[in-house]
C-alpha cells in the first residue's frame, strides 16, 4: 500500500514544501525590505533600486529619529501605559474571576451574564467617549488605561482556569485557618502563574500596539504613545511632504516602522509559546 | 457569610468597571433619541424620537453607500479571509518534517504581532505611487504606476489582502489544536478502508475542524458590522470614501471630529442592533443544525 500511494503523495509533499517556502517569503519579505530601505540611501529607495538588500548604507534616518524628542517621549508613554494597564488589568480581572469560579457563590450567575452580554452589545463609540469625557479623564493616562481595563474573554479564561484548580488544596488551607483572601493570595495565585503570564502578555502587546483610544482621548502631544507618532510621521506626512529637508523622508518612514517593530520582534521568539498556549486556552469554549 | 463578603469585595472593582464603562454607555444610547447637548446633559436634553434615524436614512446622501460598504467589506472579508487559516492548517498538518513545520508556523504567526499602525504604514509606503516598491516592481513589466490608495476600486483588495497577510498564520492555531484532538484511530480506519492522503484530509482532518469552524464563524458574524475600522481609519482618505467609508468611520467623523453626538450615536446604534441580531440569529441556526454553538 505504501508504494502504491507514494507517487501522488510525494508530488503533494514537494508541492506543499514549495508552497510553504513561498509562504515564508511572503511573511518575511516586507520586513526585510523595510529594514533594507531604512538603512539605505534615500535616493536609492525612491528610485526603486532597493529591492532586497540595502544599497549605499546611510543611517541619516535613524540619526534624525534619535534626536527627535517626540520619539522618546512617546516611547516612554507607551511603556508607561503598557505597564500600568497590564498591572491593573491583571489585578482587577483576577480578583473578579476568582469568586466567579466558585459555583456556590450566590449571584454569580447574574454577574457572569452581565459580563457576557457586553460581548454581544455595547453602547458604542460616542456614549463611551462621553462617559470618559464626563469623568474628566480626557488627556490623561487613565483615558487609555481604564476604558479597556477588563476584557471579558480574559475574564472568562481566568475563571475557567481557577475553576479547574483542585478544590482540596483550598479546603485544606481553609481548615488550617486561612481566610478567602489568604487562600487566594497564597494558594491560588502561585498556582496560576501560567494563565497570568499568558493574559498579561496579551494585554501588554494589545496596549503596546493600540492607537485608537489615544486618537480619540488624547490631544496633548506630550501624552502621545508611539503608535500615534508613527501614524503622524508615516501616514499624515504623505499628504504634507513639503516640510523641511526631504532628502531622507522616505527612509525616515521605514526607520520609523523599524523602531516600532523591533521590540516586538525581539521578544517574539521567547514569548511565542505563551501566546499559542493562551490562544488555545481562550479558544476552547471562551 | 463573612467569607462571602471578602469575595464580593474582591469582585467590586471589576463590577464597577462593567457598570461604568459598559453599562452607563448603554444607558447613554438614550441620546440617540434626543438633541443632546453637553451643557444640558442626558436629563436636560430634549427628546426628538426617531428624528436622527430618519435624518440618516432619508436626508444623508451617503447612508446607502455606508451600509453597502459596511456589508461588502465584511462579506469579502468572510469570503476570502475566513477560509485561509483552514486551508493553511490542513497544509501545515501535512508537513512531515517537524522542525520545518515548527519554523513555518512560527514565521506565519509573526505578522499578528505587528500593530495596525505598522501594517498600515507598510501598506502606505509599499503602495506609494512614486516611491513604493510595488509600483517599481510593476514597472519592470511595463505597467504604469498606480495610485493604489487613491483609487476606490483598489481599497477592498488592499484592505482584505493586508488582513489576510496579518491574520492567516495566527488563525491556524485553533484549527491545529482541533486537528491534534482528532482520534488517531480514525486515520487508521480510513487507511484500512483504502483512503489516500487527500481522502483522509477531506474526510478525517477537515471533519475534525468543523466544531471550531462553526464557533469561529458565529464569532466572526458577531463582529460583522464593525470589522477592522481602525485599519480603515488609517488607510482611507476622501478619494476612496466611495468604497472605504463604513458606518463606523462615519460615526467617528460625525461624533468625535464634528461633535454631532446624537446623530452619530443613532447611526452607531443602528449598526450595533444589526450586529446583535446577526449573531443571535446565526447562533440559533447553528444550534439547530449542529452540536456546537456559542451558547
Amino acid at each position: 500500500m505504501k508504494i502504491k500511494s507514494s507517487l501522488g503523495s510525494k508530488v503533494f509533499d514537494v508541492l506543499n514544501t514549495v508552497f510553504m517556502l513561498l509562504l515564508v517569503v511572503i511573511m518575511v519579505y516586507p520586513l526585510v525590505y523595510v529594514f533594507s530601505a531604512s538603512i539605505s540611501d534615500n535616493a536609492m529607495v525612491v528610485s526603486g533600486q532597493v529591492v532586497l538588500w540595502p544599497k549605499s548604507i546611510n543611517l541619516e534616518a535613524y540619526n534624525r529619529l534619535v534626536v527627535n524628542p517626540d520619539i522618546w517621549i512617546s516611547y516612554w508613554n507607551t511603556i508607561r501605559y503598557t505597564v500600568v494597564q497590564t498591572f491593573f488589568s491583571l489585578l482587577v480581572t483576577g480578583c473578579m474571576a476568582y469568586p466567579l469560579a466558585k459555583s456556590w457563590l450566590p449571584g454569580r450567575k447574574w454577574i457572569l451574564l452581565m459580563a457576557a452580554f457586553t460581548l454581544l452589545f455595547s453602547g458604542g463609540m460616542i456614549p463611551t467617549f462621553l462617559v470618559v469625557q464626563h469623568l474628566g479623564l480626557l488627556n490623561s493616562i487613565w483615558a487609555i488605561v481604564l476604558p479597556s481595563l477588563v476584557s471579558t474573554w480574559y475574564l472568562f479564561i481566568m475563571r475557567t482556569f481557577f475553576a479547574a484548580l483542585p478544590a482540596e488544596l483550598e479546603d485544606a488551607a481553609t481548615i488550617d485557618g486561612c481566610g478567602s483572601l489568604q487562600v487566594f493570595l497564597r494558594i491560588v495565585l502561585p498556582l496560576s502563574v501560567p494563565v497570568l503570564v499568558s493574559i498579561g502578555l496579551f494585554t501588554a502587546v494589545n496596549q503596546w500596539n493600540s492607537f485608537f483610544d489615544a486618537l480619540i482621548y488624547l490631544n496633548d502631544r506630550s501624552l502621545y504613545p508611539l503608535q500615534i507618532v508613527i501614524r503622524n510621521i508615516i501616514i499624515s506626512s504623505s499628504n504634507v511632504q513639503g516640510e523641511g529637508n526631504t532628502s531622507y523622508i522616505e527612509t525616515l518612514k521605514y526607520a520609523m516602522i523599524m523602531i516600532a517593530t523591533v521590540p516586538i520582534l525581539c521578544v517574539y521568539p521567547f514569548v511565542q509559546k505563551y501566546f499559542v498556549q493562551g490562544a488555545m486556552i481562550g479558544g476552547i469554549k471562551g | 457569610m463573612r467569607k462571602h463578603k471578602v469575595l464580593y469585595l474582591l469582585m467590586l472593582p471589576g463590577i464597577l468597571y462593567y457598570v461604568i464603562f459598559k453599562y452607563v454607555p448603554m444607558y447613554g444610547i438614550i441620546i440617540a433619541f434626543q438633541n443632546f447637548s453637553i451643557g444640558r446633559g442626558i436629563t436636560g436634553s430634549k427628546f426628538v424620537g426617531f428624528k436622527h434615524f430618519v435624518d440618516f436614512f432619508y436626508n444623508t446622501p451617503d447612508a446607502w453607500k455606508l451600509i453597502r460598504n459596511t456589508i461588502l467589506l465584511n462579506v469579502y472579508d468572510l469570503l476570502f479571509r475566513f477560509p485561509v487559516p483552514i486551508l493553511l492548517a490542513l497544509l501545515f498538518h501535512e508537513i512531515r518534517n517537524r522542525a520545518f513545520k515548527g519554523f513555518v508556523q512560527s514565521v506565519s504567526y509573526m505578522p499578528h504581532f505587528l500593530s495596525t499602525v505598522v501594517i498600515a504604514g507598510i501598506m502606505v509606503t509599499f503602495l506609494s505611487q512614486q516611491t513604493g516598491i510595488i509600483n517599481h516592481m510593476l514597472g519592470w513589466f511595463g505597467i504604469e504606476p498606480i495610485l493604489f490608495l487613491g483609487l476606490p476600486e483598489w481599497f477592498r483588495t488592499i484592505y482584505v489582502g493586508s488582513e489576510i497577510w496579518q491574520t492567516a498564520g495566527w488563525g491556524t492555531i485553533l484549527y491545529l489544536a482541533a486537528i491534534a484532538g482528532v482520534d488517531p484511530t480514525l486515520y487508521e480506519a480510513a487507511k484500512i478502508d483504502g483512503a489516500n492522503r487527500f481522502q483522509q484530509m477531506r474526510h478525517v482532518t477537515l471533519v475534525g475542524m468543523y466544531p471550531v469552524m462553526i464557533v469561529l464563524f458565529v464569532l466572526t458574524l458577531g463582529h460583522f458590522m464593525e470589522t477592522g475600522f481602525q485599519k480603515i481609519i488609517l488607510l482611507y482618505n476622501p478619494m476612496t470614501y466611495e468604497t472605504a467609508d463604513v458606518l463606523n468611520t462615519f460615526v467617528y467623523r460625525r461624533g468625535i471630529l464634528s461633535a454631532d453626538f446624537s446623530f452619530a450615536t443613532a447611526v452607531g446604534l443602528f449598526q450595533a442592533a444589526i450586529g446583535f441580531l446577526l449573531v443571535v440569529t446565526a447562533n440559533r441556526i447553528v444550534r439547530k443544525y449542529s452540536e456546537s454553538s456559542l451558547w
